[in-house]
């Protein structure tokens, strides 16, 4: 995975002119912009963690967070996630030595780690759904649910625009464009990991402990 | 249930009710009129290229405002309609509204006035207005732009579908539950409600983003954020209160979106639910809304006493942190909306004196609108009497507040007629009038051509007059313990003061009149009000520096800024119109595009959708939706460039119009 071939330019790859100031000034304007969203994707995070901040007891007589939580099976969850941020920290390190294809293949292995947290969580919320532990249980499992599936959905469309920019770095190679919107992802995917420590620390491990 | 049509089926239609079916008529044969006219005159293509694709922040901000005054006109009838509704139903008589169509007019009443035409307006504005002051060529994200109008607009006609299609809320315009959940309002008005403002709730959002990234980035050089133009800082707060507010509403709505679809316990009174945390959710973000919406009224006061008392505004820098501080303090008081909860009284004592603390950066503005006044060399125009009748008419509605942020005196006049006079005092005498005064200020700017003086002045006169004929009854009705949002009563002394009040609010009608004929009357004369000088007023903004309307890129050269009030330094050291130092060069402008149009109309579809459980209408609008975001990601073909031989063309022929002129 690590080791680099040098790459042919392909024929088929547009020739990229320098990077101009304008596109510079975009960069900078757009990965500022995108910041600014994050911080409102921080609020809305913090608008549920504050929902389960409230009604995290409320188990209406069902199961509480030490029935239902499987801290183990989470840490593997949380390690593949983790892992997944670091892969994507090789994506941006191949991308800045316009190194195409190494980009590629550390974006594959960021994708099949995203995906397999997106499986897992699946399966969790599918199990706990079958025992009778669904949204609609309690208050308590209503905010798990919602905050735990909010991270989800993101990690999700996460994978969709990793799927789209794969595409485009097949397709266009590193021109500024891709640059650009792979920097944009890059502090996606690294925010997701922020929350969901936040996730593991305040869901899992206060709710078995 | 069906699978094609969902909940949906022909009885969905009022074809019973002859108020509503007579409102759909009225609007249908409106919108045909308007769609004739267009064809007749041949402007489709026009209207394709010029607005409805375009991404240009100006033709953007013209869409808002247009889009604003239309629904000022279906939020006023549902306010005269509850005006009549009172002043006759009392007693023996029933009036005319059954209480489930009065409830439905209340909520829809509230919900469009703050949501589509305050926020339209106030948005509009902003684009209108922003990029120019910081001699910028557009917003930093053009197409988000052109996306976030898209998507209001397609609130706003999901809003009113609900007249047609079903019903909307019987909730009041805050929806509380539990009476918004299932078990107490089963049919589709409160889904309306919540899918109307989710879109365009990720429209406003959006604007929040872009406008703060256009302002922290794109300001002209030299243009420290302490000689930013007092709109811009106060647009600056409202974006960065939008940033931080917004999301929260958007939580809110999911939830109660949840409990509705999927049956989850969020706020229901089974379950472990908590209907308080709703009403906290709502008004950490609604208190911030009431500044969103009143801070950039602020920044309009501020332009135009400045312009017109011919003088820098006073107090510059106090303005700016008195701006801040209200934007801070905005998030600390959400809970004098509901002292009554019962959260004891330290808590109602913290949120209380938090309270009153906003009324002091308030009164430091007051103060500092009064000295740009003092000696100044006042010109009472039509903007300028606006700012006038704010001035007095905010002041009193900023003490009634003060009155209710007192725990004691609010658990008697919560939810009485005396806090609708209250917040109405503000929202009319602040937002309105301050939109007023804006879109006087800056419609030769956006237009090219001024609005006709006369009309504004009658149609300022019946506002104010109006105002406090309709709403000065409340307080005292407030007082005499009319509880708010009733459609029938026994009391006769309520009687006369609601007969007055609805007397006021035809008044108000009347300078709504006035307003449309003012400007039909200003578009037909058009050429007799033109502004060629591109600097009506005699400004000191930047955006009075360039022709109006500004050609596509604003600024043929970026202007270089070395104090506050820019271009009124310009003119004191070298005159009149503003002539680029260097040669023309080419200027790159992003293309129009029809994304965001697309998105908007395919996000019509997805709430209607989820509004009547039609899932595949829903699933094949949010694929397509998709779709159009794909096609646009891989589109190559976003800018354009205007070469230098052609804005020389432009800018010598806006100068030789200019010339001569006074």
């Amino acid at each position: 995975m690590t080791i680099d071939l040098p790459e042919a330019h392909s024929v088929h790859a547009p020739q990229l002119p320098p990077a101009s100031e304008h596109d510079t000034e975009l960069t900078e304007k757009t990965v500022f912009g995108f910041w600014l969203y994050l911080m409102s994707d921080c609020v809305l995070f913090a608008s549920l963690f504050a929902v389960y901040a409230v009604l995290g007891r409320n188990y209406a007589g069902g199961p509480t967070g030490r029935d239902i939580f499987d801290l183990s099976y989470v840490l593997a969850e949380t390690a593949i996630l983790l892992l997944s941020s670091v892969a994507y920290g090789f994506v941006t390190l191949a991308a800045h030595d316009d190194r195409r294809r190494t980009a590629l293949r550390w974006l594959a292995l960021t994708f099949a780690l995203g995906l397999a947290f997106v499986a897992m969580e699946a399966y969790e919320f599918h199990h706990l759904v079958g025992e009778g532990a669904g949204p609609s249980r309690s208050a308590f499992l209503s905010a798990y649910f919602a905050l735990v599936g909010t991270h989800g959905l993101h990690v999700a469309s996460g994978l969709v625009w990793m799927a789209v920019m794969a595409v485009q770095l097949a397709r266009d190679g590193l021109s500024a464009t891709v640059h650009r919107r792979m920097a944009l992802l890059g502090l996606f995917w690294h925010f997701l990991d922020i929350i969901w420590i936040v996730v593991f620390t305040e869901v899992y491990l206060t709710g078995v402990l | 249930m069906n699978a094609i049509f969902g909940k949906l089926t022909l009885e969905a239609i009022p074809y019973d009710q002859v108020v509503t079916m007579a409102a759909v008529g009225l609007g249908g044969l409106a919108a045909l009129a308007v769609a004739a006219a267009i064809t007749w005159y041949g402007r489709w293509r026009w209207l394709w290229d010029e607005y409805l694709t375009s991404v240009d922040h100006k033709k953007i901000g013209i869409m808002y405002v247009v889009l604003g005054l239309v629904m000022l006109l279906r939020g006023f009838t549902d306010a005269i309609m509850m005006r009549i509704q009172q002043a006759i139903s009392f007693g023996a008589n029933p009036g005319y509204l059954p209480p489930h169509h009065y409830d439905q007019i209340f909520s829809a009443h509230g919900v469009i006035m703050i949501f589509f035409v305050a926020m339209p307006l106030v948005v509009g504005l902003m684009n209108i207005a922003v990029p120019l002051q910081i001699g910028a060529r557009d917003v930093a994200f053009p197409f988000l732009n052109s996306l976030s109008f898209w998507l209001t607009f397609a609130g706003a006609i999901l809003i009113n579908a609900s007249l047609v299609f079903g019903e909307f809320a019987k909730t009041g315009w805050a929806a509380y539950p539990p009476l918004s959940e299932t078990s107490f309002s089963p049919d589709v008005g409160v889904d309306y409600y919540i899918w109307s403002l989710e879109i365009s709730g990720i429209g406003t959002l959006l604007t929040g983003v872009n406008f703060l990234a256009t302002i922290l980035r794109m300001r002209a050089p030299g243009m420290k954020l302490m000689r930013m133009p007092i709109f811009t800082w106060t647009a600056f707060c409202t974006n960065v209160l939008i940033v931080a507010a917004f999301p929260i509403l958007t939580v809110t709505l999911s939830l109660l979106a949840l409990d509705r679809y999927v049956g989850t316990h969020f706020f229901t009174n089974d379950g472990g639910g908590e209907q308080m945390m709703y009403v906290n959710l709502f008004w950490a973000w609604g208190h911030p809304e009431v500044y969103i919406l009143v801070l950039p009224a602020f920044g309009v006061f501020s332009e135009v006493v400045a312009t017109f008392s011919g003088k820098p505004l006073f107090g510059y820098k106090s303005m700016v942190w008195a701006t801040i501080a209200i934007t801070f303090f905005s998030f600390v008081v959400w809970l004098h909306h509901f002292f009554t909860m019962g959260a004891g009284a330290n808590v109602n004592a913290f949120f209380g004196i938090a309270t009153m603390i906003i009324a002091i950066p308030t009164g430091v503005k007051m103060f500092n609108w009064l000295f740009t006044m003092f000696r100044g060399r006042v010109r009472f125009t039509v903007p300028m009497l606006w700012t006038l009748g704010f001035m007095i008419t905010f002041t009193i509605g900023g003490m009634t507040g003060v009155l209710l942020a007192m725990p004691g005196a609010d658990f008697v006049l919560h939810n009485s007629l005396f806090l609708i006079a209250h917040f109405h005092n503000t929202i009319i005498g602040g937002v309105v009038f301050g939109v007023f005064a804006g879109i006087t200020y800056w419609f030769p700017k956006a237009t090219g051509f001024r609005l006709y003086e006369p009309l504004g002045k009658a149609a300022f006169w019946c506002w104010i007059v109006g105002f406090y004929v309709a709403f000065m009854p409340l307080y005292v009705l407030g007082f005499m313990g009319m509880t708010r949002r009733l459609s029938h009563y026994d009391n006769p002394d309520w009687h006369p003061w609601l007969v007055v009040a609805a007397g006021g609010a035809g008044l108000i009608a009347l300078g709504i009149l006035f307003t449309i004929l003012q400007i039909a009357y200003s578009i037909w004369k058009r050429d007799e009000l033109r502004d060629l000088t591109g600097d009506p007023w005699n400004g000191r903004t930047l955006e009075w520096s360039t022709s109006s309307p500004p050609p596509a890129y604003n600024f043929a050269e970026t202007p270089h800024v070395t104090e506050l009030d820019a271009w009124a330094r310009m003119k004191a050291s070298g005159g009149g119109m503003f002539v680029p130092a260097s040669p023309y060069g080419d200027i790159h402008m992003p293309s129009n595009t029809a994304a965001g149009l697309l998105i908007g109309i395919l996000s019509i579809g997805l709430g209607f959708g989820l509004v009547w459980y039609i899932w595949w209408l829903a699933a094949v609008s949010a694929l397509a939706m998709f779709a159009v975001l794909l096609h646009r990601l891989f589109e190559a073909d976003i800018a354009f460039v205007i070469p230098a031989a052609e804005v020389k063309d432009l800018e010598l022929r806006r100068l030789e119009a200019g010339a001569g002129q006074p």
